[in-house]
């Protein structure tokens, strides 16, 4: 089986700079995006995890050349787009963005306050279909329909809408050309639970009727578990472990995503007798720690885990994979 | 009609305890150009000593509006315009600026959500904090800062000494929040009103905080009140749980009776939306989450009758007319719904 979207070796690095006499100097670097790997199957939902500053947002963006990857290859139907976005050949740009598409984690920042739905709706038509204008007004009809939403709308402005509602457009937006894969960041993070509900089985729905692939990107571990077929969790910019999702949060073997799942209160009184407190806090990027970069939190850590940072290793079948040297 | 279920659901006068705060009938209004927006409109709940009641419900629901009326610190448009908070015996909404400048602080003190900005950003930890004891206690400013240092020891943080002499910038969110949590203490308050104050964190972070909270309160025999839209965390914290939608409660139970037996549509329908974690969603039987139809109403014109009546999966005529009134179906177990046996009244 070939898969739809597989990353390989993914890195991203920003420069640490000083100003110098003459010009900035680089004294070091923060790895935002330190060697991930994963792979997507057509019709799949990869639950992307992890806390704030761990490298998720960055990886999505680097996926879609919104940040410039610094190393890696990311294959999409099998083919390495990242020199594509590098050559910067509008068609082929093009080809790419049509099939990945982002929908991004603010409705109230990604909409443009200043244009109709109609017009933020037929903007990807305008750059993607520019040779049939006479479509477009009947597939932001369709598109409307197809989020929940009524063709009316077409003459509203953002203001006038519900998070829910925006969030609803701003996925509208994203399927305008028939992507064949969604990159969805946070997509109910903002929005109350509710609501929130009602967007998830909206993009359930639409995966069912339109066949879509989803990389599913939260720090909101419940929904994860609701809409992903697989996770892969990260910590300090690093894959630490990616499997089906039933097996990884009924068996997690990394002792982050153990700790990670243990801290999620439960809505169910007394329940939090195994819980695991982490220790500390996620250290800063600038001072990345050796090996693997969570051993000063983890309790289980072996010498070795202070000199040498574990590879993503089988844990259980092919599918479930974990870089820990020593996993429970 | 109305009278016998009255009678039935009186509520047992058995060793109720006397609440340390509680809040009757409280109404904030927000005078707005383009009219009365009733965000909080007859609500009622108290705290009882040593206890954490947790309020819980959806943006816009009331819960933040009713909590910082306890302090009367409504902001304005908003004005409080009816109702009594009866803390210790008095009513607060009857005492002088002076006197509640006097209390806030010192008996009710407040943590607040986004440790960046509920901190002074231009003046150190210790100077801020110290400043509280010196103001309310008459404390020298080095007798101030010593019980600063103790206290920030108390929440877990290392070096205390030093970070006196810190900056915010200069801490992480999680060490901002433990500062944030110290501060509050300062006083030693009979009353904490805590609102989402692990909404800004990571989970990991939110557990390290959590657990530092009950600890805390548990080492003081503070009350709390927690202000959150996480189901979770009211289950990890709450003694007792108070509903809130569109500015009234709905109900109000012990933690244990709103999880595995809630009573209104609304805590049904807001539980049963909710993914977990521990439940498996696998393909094949690909489920949905039940949701709620529609969204909350505008409190500029809020409906006639219960306010969730047009997203009620139980709504009945009358419940588009009767205004219901919140009643004991159980001891220490209210519920505000005419289905649920509570009278009404009428439009």
């Amino acid at each position: 089986m070939s898969a739809l979207l597989e990353v390989d070796s993914l890195s991203k690095r920003y420069p640490v700079t000083r100003r110098g006499l003459f010009r900035a100097r680089q004294y070091s670097e923060i790895r935002a995006v330190h060697n991930v790997s994963f792979r997507i199957e057509a019709g799949e939902t990869l639950g992307l995890v992890g806390e704030s500053g761990c490298g998720k947002t960055t990886t999505a963006r680097a996926i879609l050349n919104l940040v410039e990857p610094s190393e890696g290859v990311v294959r999409f139907q099998g083919r390495d787009i990242v020199p594509l976005f590098k050559e910067n050949d509008r068609t082929k740009v093009l080809q790419v963005r049509r099939s990945l598409q982002y929908v991004f984690q603010d409705p109230w920042l990604s909409l443009n306050p200043r244009w109709t739905i109609g017009e933020t709706l037929k903007e990807p038509l305008r750059v993607h279909r520019p040779e049939a204008p006479e479509t477009w007004g009947a597939r932001v009809e369709e598109l409307l329909r197809m989020v929940g939403l009524e063709p009316h709308h077409a003459w509203r402005y953002p203001h006038e809408f519900s998070g829910g509602q925006r969030q609803r457009v701003g996925i509208a937006r994203a399927l305008a050309i028939e992507p064949r894969l969604l990159i969805l960041d946070e997509p109910v993070s903002s929005l109350d639970v509710s609501v929130r509900a009602q967007i998830l089985n909206l993009l359930v729905e639409l995966q069912d009727r339109l066949g879509l692939t989803y990389l599913y990107i939260s720090h909101d571990l419940s929904s994860v578990r609701f809409i992903s077929t697989h996770v892969a969790v990260m910590y300090l910019g690093k894959l630490v472990e990616i499997g089906q999702v039933d097996a990884l949060f009924t068996r997690p073997r990394h002792h982050y995503t153990r700790a990670l799942l243990s801290a999620i209160p439960m809505p169910q009184p007394g329940a939090a007798n195994t819980r695991i407190v982490l220790q500390g806090e996620v250290p800063s990027a600038l001072r990345r720690p050796s090996g693997c970069p969570f051993h000063p939190r983890c309790a289980a850590a072996l010498p070795v885990c202070a000199e040498r940072e574990p590879l993503l290793t089988a844990a259980a079948g092919d599918d479930h994979r974990m870089a820990c040297h020593n996993p429970t | 009609m109305l009278s016998t279920l009255a009678s039935a659901a009186d509520p047992t006068p058995m060793a109720a305890p006397k609440p340390l705060i509680e809040v009757q009938d409280l109404k904030v209004h927000f005078f707005t150009r383009d009219g009365v927006v009733r965000a909080v409109d007859g609500v009622d709940y108290g705290v009882n000593p040593g206890e954490t009641l947790g309020i819980v419900g959806e943006s816009g629901s009331g819960k933040t509006v009713s909590s910082l009326a306890m302090l009367r610190l409504v902001p304005p448009p908003a004005r409080t315009v009816g109702g009594r908070i009866l803390f210790e015996g008095e009513d607060l909404l009857t005492r002088t600026p002076k006197q509640m400048a006097a209390l806030r602080g010192r008996r009710i003190a407040m943590i607040f959500q986004n440790p960046a900005t509920s901190l002074n950003p231009i003046y150190s930890i210790g100077a801020q904090l110290s400043e509280i004891l010196v103001w309310h206690e008459k404390a020298s400013r080095r007798q101030a800062e010593e019980r600063v240092a103790e206290l920030l020891n108390l929440v877990g943080i290392t070096d205390p000494l030093t970070r006196l002499r810190q900056f915010p910038h200069e801490l992480s969110g999680g060490m901002k929040q433990r500062v944030g949590i110290a501060r509050a203490l300062l006083c030693n308050p009979a009353l904490v009103l805590a609102d989402e104050p692990t909404t800004a964190l990571d989970v990991t972070i939110q557990a390290q905080i959590l657990e530092l909270l009950a600890d805390l309160q548990a080492r003081f025999h503070m009350s709390m009140v927690l202000v959150t839209h996480d189901m979770g965390v009211v289950a990890r914290m709450a003694n007792r749980i108070t509903v809130m939608y569109a500015g009234r409660v709905c109900e109000t139970a012990d933690a244990a009776t709103i999880f595995s037996a809630p009573q209104h549509p609304y805590t049904r329908a807001l539980l049963e939306s909710m993914p977990r974690i521990d439940q498996s969603y696998s393909r094949g039987a690909r489920q949905k989450l039940p949701t709620i139809a529609g969204r909350p109403p505008n409190l500029l014109n809020p409906p006639a009758g219960c306010r969730f009546h047009d997203r009620c999966p139980e709504a009945i005529a009358d419940c588009r007319r009767i205004l219901p009134v919140e009643t004991a179906i159980a001891p220490g177990h209210t519920v505000s719904c005419i289905r649920r046996g509570s009278p009404g009244i009428a439009a």
